[in-house]
């Protein structure tokens, strides 16, 4: 049917096909035993587009520059030299997306993965590490759920919302003085999560709980629900959301001229909310899992290394570095980069790492994990309080 | 009943911005019969240069009156997204023009999603904020609060809407507009010029995209590369439920639009009893749109069935 030259045409398309394919099986085979050293591929997911891609690259340079710091001291296992890449992958902290990206990683047989930035998507991705047996640590994720599941591959380095959502819930009651309060979450498993647990801790600390409204994590107008808020007359606004949302809300708030203030959890207290937010962020009070970076043991060095190289710090990339140590501390035990291998060793591990002691209890959660409460003063966020975490968590 | 005015003050000005955008959506289906899907991403780069040339201003070190810096700004977006339209025409639509429809329309998406990448290759991944410039002042009428932003929104939609009917019913151009819209072919053996029609028309639509990128902009105090997607689908869900190809219908949809997501994300939890939040304003649109469909599929001042494939 088709003429000479078709044919030709097709024929030099199959042939270079072919030859891509055959560059492909090459470089995959190589990148087992190249040069005398084994590759071991870790992958990182986060949102690296999207509206929240500035977080996504924190955690993808937080654990880069473990990698980089890990390849120059040189590890062996097995008595073969590793060398460690990072493969990374963007899940635009959408859940859909976040198992196929998962997915992808299995099927280029990763050791491990650092991630997901989101709960939202953590939760869903790590039935697919279960299955595939590959261990998971999130540097950020802090619903319940994640680990509650009881998969014996999910791990995380921060606190979780119970305890966080405990103490914001009685800080706004017992330390804002607030009695009426309005909650407002964006519905995803990090932000209702949140808003639950502060809803039970307000209500638990003699607050009232007036309203419960809700956005998304893509909105950017909240005058219809903070006008609904507004006719309730709340002493304080509490956001389960993250800052891309919050800077807009409270920008709306005040325009509205709703003298509520205004309170937040780990997502809302960044970096990026204060350039968001300006002068309207004055006065926000939110907390943070964790101690602040320059209480961490190891944090005054770690933000000199990373703001040399990346500029400034959002939020989890002190995280995302210590999740990549604890991963290869793991390995190392196991002297090992095989995922049922390494596996067994990660419940044993004890890293004094940057953000401060990392052992994990029996559901793959941080022990004793700190909350810090900070509030915006003079365009900073200014420690107000620590709160350390249960040194064991009841669960 | 404070909340009522609050509402319905929230509404107006989002109906407002939408309707901006929907304009650009039914003059280009009005005479090409093509969803122009990169409208909404022409928005976003209006918003995004804005803030370039403002932030090129501030950096510069003059001094200069934030209103100006404003102004100056939007000019400079209005004049860049203008071209842009041109060249989105010029490039992606019009060597498809005779070409069957769905192929403009895949090209549409493409156009879209190449805009949008490119936003994210220049202006980068993070929220750009909006500096302070302009004076912010807040008046109560009744208990509701409206700040100079939103009049100044308001007002300014209406005037460019204005002036667009006027060009548009009462000029030679707007004339050569309509007889384009109506039959290219005959037009053209009238005596116009449809290549030039057909340009000027994406010209002045994605000038009021423009101006309503940097109304977002101003309003929520940020912009983004991804700002232009949601906005584009409201936008564009307006101008079907006024009536696609109806310059009237694109205004009366915006406002109608932007009423009914207030209002339904800010009574919605109360009269569904808690069944349904605040979150589904944004779902108000798509069911809006698909009621208009169902019921009316050539919108509220819709003349002509469109059937096309």
């Amino acid at each position: 049917m088709n003429g000479p030259p078709m044919t030709k045409w097709t024929f030099r398309l199959l042939a270079l096909t072919l030859a891509m394919t055959a560059c492909d099986k090459k470089a995959e085979t190589a990148s087992g035993t190249a040069g005398g050293e084994t590759t071991v591929k870790i992958g990182q997911i986060s949102p690296l587009t999207g509206p929240q891609a500035h977080l996504g690259k924190d955690n993808d340079n937080g654990a880069r520059l473990a990698i980089d710091e890990i390849n120059a001291a040189g590890v062996l296992l097995g008595g073969k030299k590793v060398k460690f890449v990072l493969v990374s992958q963007d899940d635009i902290a959408d859940p859909r997306t976040a198992t196929v990206v998962a997915q992808k990683l299995v099927d280029q047989r990763v050791a491990g993965v650092i991630g997901h930035l989101n709960s939202g998507t953590s939760i869903p991705a790590s039935k697919i590490y279960l299955d595939a047996g590959i261990p998971q640590i999130s540097p950020s994720a802090t619903a319940i759920a994640y680990t509650a599941q009881g998969f014996k591959t999910a791990f995380r380095v921060m606190t979780n919302d119970r305890q966080q959502g405990k103490v914001l819930g009685e800080y706004a009651v017992k330390n804002m003085g607030a009695k009426r309060i309005a909650i407002i979450d964006d519905r995803t498993a990090y932000g209702q999560g949140l808003a639950d647990e502060v809803d039970k801790a307000v209500k638990a600390s003699g607050g009232e709980v007036i309203a419960r409204e809700f956005t998304t994590d893509r909105s950017t107008d909240f005058l219809a629900i903070l006008t609904s808020i507004k006719s309730k007359m709340p002493d304080l606004v509490f956001f389960g959301g993250m800052d891309a949302q919050g800077a807009p809300m409270v920008k709306q708030l005040q325009s509205l001229g709703l003298k509520a203030k205004f309170l937040g959890g780990d997502g809302v207290q960044t970096a990026e909310f204060l350039k968001l937010a300006g002068n309207n962020a004055e006065g926000v009070t939110a907390s943070s899992p964790g101690l602040p970076i320059d209480s961490m043991p190891g944090g005054k060095e770690f933000r000199q290394k990373f703001t040399d190289r990346f500029g400034t710090i959002q939020t989890y990339a002190p995280y995302a570095y210590d999740a990549v140590n604890v991963m290869v501390d793991a390995m190392k035990q196991a002297d090992s980069a095989e995922p049922a291998r390494y596996l067994a060793e990660l419940p044993r591990i004890q890293r004094a790492g940057v953000t401060g002691n990392i052992s994990f209890d029996e559901k793959g959660d941080i022990r004793g994990g700190a909350i810090t409460l900070y509030q915006v003063k003079g365009g900073k966020w200014e420690v107000q309080e620590t709160v350390m975490g249960d040194a064991d968590p009841k669960k | 009943m404070d909340i009522l005015t609050q509402q319905l003050i929230n509404g107006l000005v989002l109906g407002s911005i939408y309707a901006l955008v929907a304009l650009g959506y039914t003059m280009v289906y009005g005479i090409l019969e093509l969803i122009n899907f990169a409208h909404g991403e022409v928005t976003m780069f209006g918003a995004m240069i804005c803030l370039a040339v403002i932030g090129a201003i501030v950096s510069s070190g003059a001094e200069v009156n934030g209103l100006l810096i404003v102004s100056l700004g939007l000019l400079a977006a209005m004049a860049v997204c203008g071209a842009l339209g041109f060249l989105i025409e010029r490039v992606a639509y019009r060597p498809l023009r005779r070409a069957p429809r769905l192929a403009a329309l895949i090209t549409a998406i493409g156009m879209s999603i190449v805009l949008q990448n490119a936003a994210m290759l220049i202006w980068g991944k993070q929220y750009i904020t909006f500096p302070p410039l302009l004076p912010l002042a807040r008046y109560d009428i009744g208990g509701a609060v409206i700040t100079n932003l939103q009049i100044f929104i308001v007002l300014l939609s209406c005037l460019l809407m204005a002036g667009l009917l006027l060009l548009i019913r009462h000029t030679r151009l707007g004339r050569a507009m309509r007889a384009t819209a109506q039959a290219q072919d005959i037009a053209g053996l009238m005596g116009i010029n449809v290549n030039t029609i057909i340009s000027i028309t994406f010209v002045i639509g994605a000038a009021l995209a423009a101006v309503a990128g940097v109304m977002v902009s101003a309003y929520y105090g940020l912009a983004h590369y991804f700002m232009g997607f949601m906005l584009g689908l409201k936008a564009f869900t307006a101008a079907v439920l006024g009536g696609i190809g109806n310059i009237a219908g694109a205004m009366l949809g915006g406002l109608l639009l932007g009423l009914i997501e207030s209002f339904g994300a800010g009574y919605i939890g109360a009269l569904t009893g808690g069944f349904l939040g605040s979150h589904y304003q944004d779902v108000f649109a798509f069911f809006v749109l698909i009621l208009v469909l169902v019921i009316r599929p050539s919108g509220l001042l819709g003349e002509r069935v469109v059937e096309r494939a």
